[in-house]
């Protein structure tokens, strides 16, 4: 089985700073980190190839420190990493991201099964999954809390709000996991000794013969505006005293306010 | 302080610190209070490698030495040595495989030790042979192509959990010691049964048994090197294994010196931090001399093991008395600079305190240790060396 798995390097703090010029994250000086949501899918790839059989390969477009991340996930079991790495890339949104993804994964050959992570840490959109497997042409689940039983399909659970539903996928497919699928492992030391030495190939735009009028910020859909921290409004008020009497007053505030 | 490691030997070390931090430290006081025997995180250990450390490349090791062991076990140690404990007593029952067995033997048994599929143990105590370990009562008969064991073997860490057990039994009981010789006995061997479990005052995490053999059959081909040398081996493979013991206690009073000086640094008392205290001041330095200096002895015979030594029993005991009697020393005053709070099951102290005591009692009490640095020093004097 050949498993792909999309990774990508974020910032280890939720504080990050933002360009004003440019609306986008500085990522100077801050330790960069696998994305939490990301290492379980690695994980559950991982799982899934000692199996079933075959290779995973981890791949991630990124700045070229991402490389770092991606001798992390060889260590943590990915056989094999490749990290897409072009000053056209920057400043991407989910969709030239996407495309760029989907792209290498095509030049990659052969998948079985893409995993991501539900969404990531820093832009927190959890669209990326979707977004590839439309590119790619291949039927989506989200949200996978258990993977079941793999034949020529995949049984899954799809976590929901009110529970989780079974869900029938066929092979080949794209799945975004959950936190609660599995709890990743910690490298090993055979895995270390590895990616200090394994290659890992840097695809640019000319390598993916790519279109690159969709790569970017060119092949970018949306553009941030402006990013701003919501101002506070405190307007929550707790009645106080016995129960009837809050509820007397509670009936005055609304008839006050003309809802009832 | 700078040790020289390898590139190698400080990814042992950062690996197990990572593990320790991130899976042994939030379950440490749920593990010793529920006595329950970690196998969660020793499963976590095998699938990093870190049972790969103290066997040779070519039975899937990763061919490692003593220092590699003191290193995983020093930072196993300092969050939990119940769990450090566990792990290496598999050592210790792989070193009688790897120093006396055959070819065989070797090629059948470390593979699994190597990968944390089995855990290993060894067995020389009995009811009625602690430091007298020449007194041992259990039997092996031999009996068409191989032998009976009947016996009963106390206090055997990795008891009831562990696949493989290095056994020390009487060949011939006529000889003593003499008559002493070493078998490997496998877990599911019918008429080899375990006590209850010990009820241990430290090291809780870690799992500690009888071994009751009644008309156990094994067969020959389990003899570990000759008949009449299973009191040499014993001696020899604790020889190796006693470093393991003397990183075990730097591990935990390195955790006991922290923990101390950081609760130094927040507690308030007479409006300041009791860490300006100087009373408090000189606790925590002598802490922090002695660490470092069992760090440095016990670095020191590892290495020198490591380089081929033949003789270390007076270097190995040495390592073992001194890093123990520190554990303790620090420990106690780990929970004196705590106070009442030290006393209180709900901070990491006392436990640390608990799990140090052991490491002055088995693998040789201090005292047993001290004669036998005495008598090497003695001959060495009579030999002018």
């Amino acid at each position: 089985m050949n498993i792909v798995v999309c990774l990508k390097q974020v910032p280890g703090t939720t504080e990050v700073k933002i360009d004003p010029q440019t609306n986008t994250l500085i990522r100077e000086g801050i330790l960069n980190i696998l994305n939490p949501f990301d290492a379980y899918a690695l994980e559950e790839g991982v799982r899934l190839k000692e199996r079933c059989g075959g290779r995973v390969t981890a791949i991630s477009m990124g700045p070229p420190q991402a490389e770092e991340m991606l001798r992390e996930a060889i260590s943590l079991g990915a056989d094999e990493a490749v990290l897409l790495s072009d000053k056209a890339f920057a400043g991407a949104d989910t969709l030239a991201t996407s495309y760029t993804l989907a792209r290498a994964i095509e030049k990659l050959g052969q998948t079985d099964l893409i995993i991501c992570g539900r969404q990531t840490f820093d832009g927190d959109t959890g669209q990326v999954g979707p977004e590839l497997a439309e590119m790619l042409g291949l039927p989506f689940v989200a949200y996978v809390s258990k993977i079941e039983d793999i034949n020529k399909g995949m049984h899954l659970q799809r976590m929901v709000e009110e529970g989780h539903e079974i869900i029938e996928l066929p092979l080949p497919a794209v799945i975004t996991v959950v936190k609660e699928i599995n709890v990743p492992r910690l490298p090993s030391l055979r895995g270390l000794a590895k990616a200090k030495s394994a290659p890992i190939p840097v695809w640019t735009a000319e390598e993916l013969a790519i279109d690159m009028d969709k790569v970017g910020l060119k092949g970018s859909a949306t553009r941030v505006v402006k990013v701003f921290s919501p101002q506070r409004v405190n307007r929550g008020e707790i009645l106080q005293g016995e129960p009837e009497e809050q509820v007397k007053n509670l009936i005055s505030k609304l008839g006050d306010a003309g809802i009832v | 302080m700078e040790y020289f490691l390898t590139e190698e030997q400080k990814t042992v070390r950062d690996l197990a610190r990572k593990i320790a931090e991130e899976r042994i430290l939030p379950l440490r006081a749920e593990l010793d209070e529920r006595e329950e025997f970690p196998w969660d995180i020793i499963r976590q250990l095998a699938s990093s490698d870190l049972f790969r450390i103290f066997i040779p490349e070519e039975y899937e090791g990763l061919g490692g030495g003593c220092l590699e062991l003191c290193l995983a076990v020093e930072e196993l140690s300092r969050a939990c040595s119940g769990v450090a404990i566990t792990y290496a007593a598999s050592a210790l029952g792989a070193l009688s495989i790897l120093e006396y067995g055959t070819e065989e033997q070797k090629r059948r048994r470390l593979p699994d030790i190597a990968s944390g599929k089995s855990l290993a143990a060894f067995a020389l105590t009995e009811a009625t042979a602690g430091s007298d370990a020449g007194a041992i009562k259990t039997t092996a008969t031999e009996k068409e192509g191989g032998y009976v064991l009947n016996g009963t073997k106390q206090f055997i860490t990795n008891g009831g959990e562990a696949e493989i057990y290095t056994v020390i039994a009487l060949t011939d009981k006529e000889r003593g010691a003499r008559g002493a010789s070493a078998f490997l006995v496998e877990k599911d061997t019918p008429g080899f049964s375990f006590g209850e479990k010990e009820k241990k005052m430290g090291i809780r995490a870690s799992s500690t048994r009888e071994l009751i053999f009644r008309n156990c059959f094994i067969l020959k081909e389990n003899l570990l090197g000759k008949e009449g040398m299973g009191f040499i081996i014993a001696l020899r493979v604790l020889d190796r294994s006693r470093p393991g013991v003397a990183a075990q206690a730097v591990g935990i009073a390195q955790g006991a010196l922290e923990a101390a000086t950081d609760y130094a640094r927040q507690r308030i008392q007479f409006e300041h931090p009791i860490i300006s205290i100087q009373a408090v001041q000189h606790m925590l330095a002598d802490m922090a001399i002695e660490v470092e200096a069992a760090r440095a002895l016990v670095y020191s015979v590892a290495r020198t093991i490591d380089s081929g030594a033949k003789s270390i029993t007076e270097e190995a005991a040495m390592a073992k008395v001194f890093a123990s009697d520190v554990a303790m020393r620090v420990t106690t005053n780990a929970v004196q600079v705590f106070g009442g709070a030290g006393y209180i099951r709900d901070y990491p102290i006392e436990k640390m305190m608990r799990d140090a005591k052991i490491t002055q009692i088995y693998e040789g009490t201090n005292q047993v240790l001290r004669n036998v640095i005495a008598s090497e020093l003695r001959k060495r004097r009579s030999r002018q060396e």
